[in-house]
């Protein structure tokens, strides 16, 4: 479960003033749905992501992350998380097993426990084939491979996406939207930013439409559609940003 | 204090930064193989020089002197000196190095010594230049002997002993050990090697670990770590210590035997000379004990620039800055005079320097080591504070 309460950031910028870059924003995902956080680039979606993840601490307001106060518990909240975007990369260094097991063993796990989740991960995800390769030899696939076996080590209870599959070709996409709707069937917490609007369409539960760092409009695809009479979701969103009755 | 994620985070970095060409390159390359390297050859091409300038007879031109025949026959039956010539270009031609130097015997020398009224004998030179010096030594030499013949052929005529121009001698003794003599010596250069290599060996891991994970897009997936970031940052300054501080003893180590090799071929030959180094392998381990918290401060002071910076180039424009302000210091203890006080003692990088020199020649005041040492603690410890406060900066993380 993650809900919002306020939560406000602003960054301090020299030549601008203060930016606020979330203004009181608060919703709530439930476990086992995917909450779609839609918005163009500069909307607060990445701050949001990032706050919750407690890479960022808030200005103001607050969230609960599998239970766990973002500002008095951030270790905790890392704890229960799995955070995916296209700015987490891997060590180029380290080969795919290396970079798995690094993270199983910073989130506790250790000996038998984290071989036979790495094994499982590794056996699900098809990456027996590069296990011993380095990252930065890999394709882009199975680089995201990696990464999604990196935020699985620990099997969190939440899973934040910020915008994962930008940049990526469309056989990756679908790995990746596939991993998706697989954690919302194992009753994960899914939280999922981006702009693409058919990616929200296919996978969404619930959608919140951020801009300027605000929430416009939250509520299913059908909700959305009966409040702006409209049917593609474009144009809702659009209607929305742009404010047009 | 989480010791677990710390070993985690040392582990992961250790086998990251020993799987890149260019650590091996800083690390071992570097302080192992061009360093001394570059010390014997430049030992070897000065021998050899040296030794080479000395062999060759320089060509010498006098001008004047016809009227003092005893004066020319002597300069001409010298083995030391070729004799060229006289021409009135000899500036020209000791300028460009077609004869080392010239002599300018004045008219009448010969007589005026007789009347004993002091004529003046001026040799010419190219300041600076080896052999040049050499040849002047040379002609110095045969002058200053007819000189003394002179003086006791006047003190043999008024029946006068020697000791009324020489009523008694100086000399030099050395009490200092040999082990002192050459301690000092190499207390001159090996502080200087070893500070600069312990900060050189720090600059590449500690900006390949921080702002070259910014660049690489990493740091945001360790933050997203439970790992608390005091231990994230302390296991990254600890590895960077630690190639620092290897980078600086196998750069003490390989200087060690490239200062042996030196005594047994380049200075075989002059054993009793100053040139002979030896170290006390006491000192040596003294001075290896000084740079461990000197590769902490360095270490966590290059983690805090680094992390400060949004790309690897920025964290390059501001270490090149810190290496200029360490080769002042470090290089103190080759400047002549400058020695070891309570002031400079409490000055990093030069408190470590002037000590280690110190402690090479065999020194060991204890109040200056406990000084010293003390001190680079309370330095590393602000080194390491200000990177653990940078790496909780958010500001600082995602500068963009």
């Amino acid at each position: 479960m993650i809900e919002t309460l306020a939560l406000t950031k602003i960054f301090p910028d020299k030549k601008r003033g203060p930016v606020r870059a979330l203004d009181q924003v608060s919703f709530r995902c439930e476990p086992g749905k995917i909450f779609g956080l839609l918005g163009v680039n500069g909307a607060g979606k990445t701050t949001c992501l990032r706050l919750l993840a407690t890479l960022l601490q808030p200005t103001g307001g607050t969230a609960k992350v599998a239970g766990f106060d973002i500002v008095a518990e951030p270790e905790k909240v890392r704890a229960h998380i799995g955070f995916l975007s296209t700015a987490t990369a891997l060590y180029g260094r380290l080969t795919a097993a290396e970079m798995v097991s690094y993270f199983g063993k910073l989130h506790g796990m250790d000996g038998a426990l984290l071989r036979q989740r790495l094994d499982s991960l590794f056996d699900t995800l098809g990456m027996n084939e590069f296990r011993d390769r380095r990252c930065d030899k890999l394709s882009t696939g199975m680089k995201q491979k990696v990464s999604i076996a990196r935020t699985l080590i620990h099997d969190p209870a939440v899973m934040i996406f910020d915008e994962p599959t930008i940049g990526l070709d469309v056989l990756t996409a679908r790995t990746v939207i596939h991993f998706i709707r697989d954690c919302k069937a194992r009753g994960k917490t899914v939280i999922y930013s981006t702009h693409v609007m058919s990616e929200v369409e296919k996978l969404c539960d619930a959608i919140a439409i951020i801009h300027g760092g605000k929430i416009l409009a939250e509520g299913s695809l059908e909700e959305l559609r009966q409040r702006s009479g409209l049917r593609d979701l474009e144009d809702i969103f659009v209607q929305i940003v742009e404010g047009k009755p | 204090m989480n010791l677990r994620n710390i070993r985690i985070v040392y582990a992961k970095e250790l086998l990251d930064l020993l799987r890149d060409r260019r650590t091996i390159i800083s690390m071992v390359v570097v302080p192992i193989i061009l360093m001394p390297a570059i010390m014997i050859s430049v030992a070897t091409i000065s021998a050899r020089s040296v030794g080479q300038a000395r062999q060759e007879i320089p060509k010498v031109m006098v001008i004047g002197g016809k009227d003092s025949p005893d004066t020319l026959h002597g300069l001409e039956s010298l083995k030391t000196l070729q004799l060229v010539p006289a021409s009135a270009d000899y500036t020209n031609l000791i300028s460009d190095k077609k004869i080392r130097a010239a002599v300018e015997i004045p008219s009448g020398f010969e007589q005026d010594v007789r009347l004993e009224r002091p004529p003046k004998v001026r040799i010419y030179i190219y300041e600076g230049e080896m052999k040049s010096m050499f040849a002047a030594e040379a002609i110095e030499q045969f002058f200053r002997n007819r000189k003394d013949a002179v003086v006791s052929n006047r003190l043999a005529a008024a029946r006068l002993p020697t000791s009324t121009l020489n009523p008694f001698d100086i000399s030099r003794a050395n009490v200092a050990p040999p082990q002192k003599v050459s301690g000092n010596i190499v207390g001159m250069i090996l502080p200087y090697l070893v500070i600069i290599m312990c900060m050189t060996g720090s600059i590449y891991p500690s900006i390949d670990l921080t702002a070259g994970e910014k660049e690489r897009g990493t740091i945001e997936t360790l933050l997203t770590s439970p790992a608390n970031r005091t231990h994230l940052v302390l296991g990254k300054c600890l590895i960077v210590m630690t190639m620092s501080l290897f980078t600086a003893l196998v750069s003490l180590a390989s200087n060690g035997v490239a200062i042996s090799i030196m005594n047994r071929t380049l200075f075989a030959s002059s054993k009793h000379s100053p040139l002979m180094f030896s170290v006390e392998p006491s000192s040596l381990l003294a001075v290896a004990v000084l740079m461990v918290p000197l590769a902490v401060f360095f270490a966590a002071l290059m983690v805090a620039i680094g992390l400060y910076s949004r790309s690897s180039k920025e964290a390059q424009s501001y270490l090149q800055p810190m290496l200029i302000l360490t080769v002042v210091p470090a290089m103190a203890a080759a400047l002549p005079g400058v020695e070891l006080n309570t002031r400079f003692a409490l000055i990093p990088v030069l408190n470590v320097s002037l000590l280690s020199k110190e402690v090479l020649s065999g020194t060991y005041h204890l109040h200056y080591m406990v000084l010293v040492f003390a001190s680079m603690c309370v330095y590393a410890a602000i080194a390491i504070f200000a990177a653990v406060a940078a790496f909780k900066r958010e500001t600082v993380l995602f500068r963009t």
